[in-house]
């Protein structure tokens, strides 16, 4: 963003500031909300596939249109007040759960250099804006007065919990491994070629970190918080319009959120997989060399591996019941990441570090 | 209440989940099978039963003679005929309403018909737009008849090695 920094000049210092970092975050976020409008597209022909359908393909080239004939109309649906709910909250609801999902891209590292706020805390602040979405969702059930919505919370809210515990114990793994909280500095401690990713050593974190993961998101099979058979749809039952809108933008926003973080933690982010592997010449030929060394395409490569899983374990697993979530949760996963954590914390005391 | 290490191994290691994934993951794959119905259609049999018509002689003249056994025979009571004695000394219906929406399309109409005058067509595709059009009068049954001679007497005959 140096040049751009170079053309305003003209400009007091602090306002040039103020001008780059909001570019900067129409750079990340118009893309972001565009992928959100396209994964929904996905999801429905990745679904539609894996059950032998053909799924949309009437409006535009392959139904291309779709996510924007369905903004369309989200978007001039009427925002329906129920008489007995709290207006003012029920308004503020989609915000508080859009707000943590938009703003935790700050931290996330694209590529070495692309990234908006390189803090040294990144880490935390990720754990910190993902268990913050948790407060919209409960907000909203509450505030809409009605008993599915109350129910559809309070599911969320408990399994939030539970998953958020196992989720940052998987993470503890991740940074005795890099020993850094900085995201960019977590990705570069898996340089040198595919076997230095975290994945291989820490395998029982990722799996760990990416099933809460999907708890965490309330995504299929650990949807109950929407159980269509049980309580309609949860929290946003009384949503309509924009409202449920913006909720459904948070949760595709947070899928990919994830899908980002496990690409960071355990597949080496930007990285390529090559490096290490094929001879250094070959990194340093022309158009060649860009694409198969490291750069922001490996990172959206991975991340888009990682959104494809989301719809694949939706198109192939059933829901679970929630007293089974509860019991993944607190009695599987966490003792699972604890044993690993021990073991991990014995190897580097030993000084024996596998993953370097 | 002893779960077996082999047990223990197979969640672990993420076993059936996989095999799972592997279903779906295949279908994925696979040839798509869905019908695009306006432009593709299934092959219909010439039994279909769809909308109703009355058919006429070559000569013109109309099959039906009034005997009213598909009015007897109608399950549903959706038919009905009137009938008079016509100059000519035949006796032919002056009403022959069939009350679409009472219709249950079994075919029995046709099956009882002596002189193959009621028939089911293999038309499937109309609607109604107003309260009073789902009743097939006399004339709205002879036109669909007369419009579709061709397509019915060809799914009759194909039909008639099996009866």
């Amino acid at each position: 963003m140096d040049w751009l920094r170079s053309m305003l000049t003209f400009m007091p210092d602090w306002m040039a500031t103020v001008t780059v970092i909001l570019v900067e975050i129409v750079l990340i976020l118009l893309p972001l909300l565009l992928t959100v409008a396209y994964y929904t597209y996905a999801e429905r022909k990745v679904i539609g596939y894996m059950q032998a359908r053909i799924s949309p393909n009437r409006v535009g080239w392959f139904g291309l249109l779709q996510p924007i004939a369905d903004t369309v109309k989200l978007l001039t649906k009427e925002v329906i007040i129920p008489s007995s709910a709290n207006r003012f909250l029920l308004l503020l609801a989609p915000v508080i759960t859009i707000g943590p999902a938009l703003a935790a891209w700050a931290v996330i590292p694209f590529s070495a250099t692309a990234v908006l706020s390189n803090i040294n805390a990144g880490l935390l602040y990720i754990i910190a804006l993902t268990s913050l979405g948790v407060y919209g969702v409960i907000i909203a059930g509450w505030a809409s007065n009605s008993k599915y919505a109350m129910m559809g919370a309070m599911r969320v809210a408990a399994q939030v919990v539970a998953y958020e515990l196992a989720m940052g114990f998987a993470l503890v793994g991740v940074l005795m491994a890099a020993g850094s909280l900085n995201l960019g500095e977590i990705v570069m401690a898996q340089h040198g070629g595919v076997h230095h990713w975290f994945v291989f050593p820490l395998i029982g974190l990722f799996l760990v970190y990416f099933i809460s993961g999907v708890a965490e998101t309330n995504r299929s099979p650990f949807d109950v918080a929407e159980g269509e058979s049980e309580i309609v749809a949860g929290f946003h039952v009384e949503y309509s319009g924009m409202g449920f809108a913006v909720f459904f933008l948070a949760e595709y926003a947070n899928m990919i959120l994830i899908s980002a973080l496990t690409t960071i933690f355990f597949f080496g982010g930007w990285l390529s997989p090559l490096e290490g592997i094929l001879p250094d010449a070959v990194f340093k030929a022309p158009v060649i060399g860009s694409l198969l060394g490291g750069g922001i395409h490996w990172f959206v490569f991975k991340t888009l591996f990682f959104m494809f899983l989301f719809l694949w374990f939706r198109a192939t697993f059933p829901r679970y019941r929630y007293d089974q979530i509860m019991r993944l949760g607190w009695k599987v996963l966490i003792p699972v990441t604890l044993v690993w954590l021990f073991g991990e914390g014995v190897a580097v005391a030993l000084g024996w570090k596998p993953w370097l | 209440m002893t779960v077996s290490i082999k047990q223990y191994f197979k969640s672990f290691t993420l076993f059936e989940l996989l095999q799972g994934l592997s279903v779906t993951g295949r279908h994925f794959l696979k040839k798509k099978i869905t019908i695009q119905y306006p432009e593709e259609k299934t092959p219909l049999s010439p039994r279909f039963r769809g909308l109703h018509a009355q058919r006429r002689y070559p000569d013109g003249e109309e099959r039906c003679i009034a005997c009213k056994l598909c009015e007897a025979v109608c399950p549903a009571l959706a038919i009905t005929i009137e009938s008079e004695q016509r100059d000519d000394g035949t006796r032919r219906t002056t009403r022959y309403d069939i009350d679409l929406f009472k219709c249950i399309y079994c075919g029995f109409c046709q099956e009882a018909c002596p002189v193959d005058a009621i028939v089911e067509t293999d038309i499937f595709e109309y609607h109604f737009e107003e309260r009073g059009e789902q009743i097939m009068t006399k004339d709205k049954l002879l036109a669909i008849g007369d419009l579709h001679e061709k397509r019915i007497s060809a799914n009759l005959a194909a039909d008639e090695p099996y009866r």
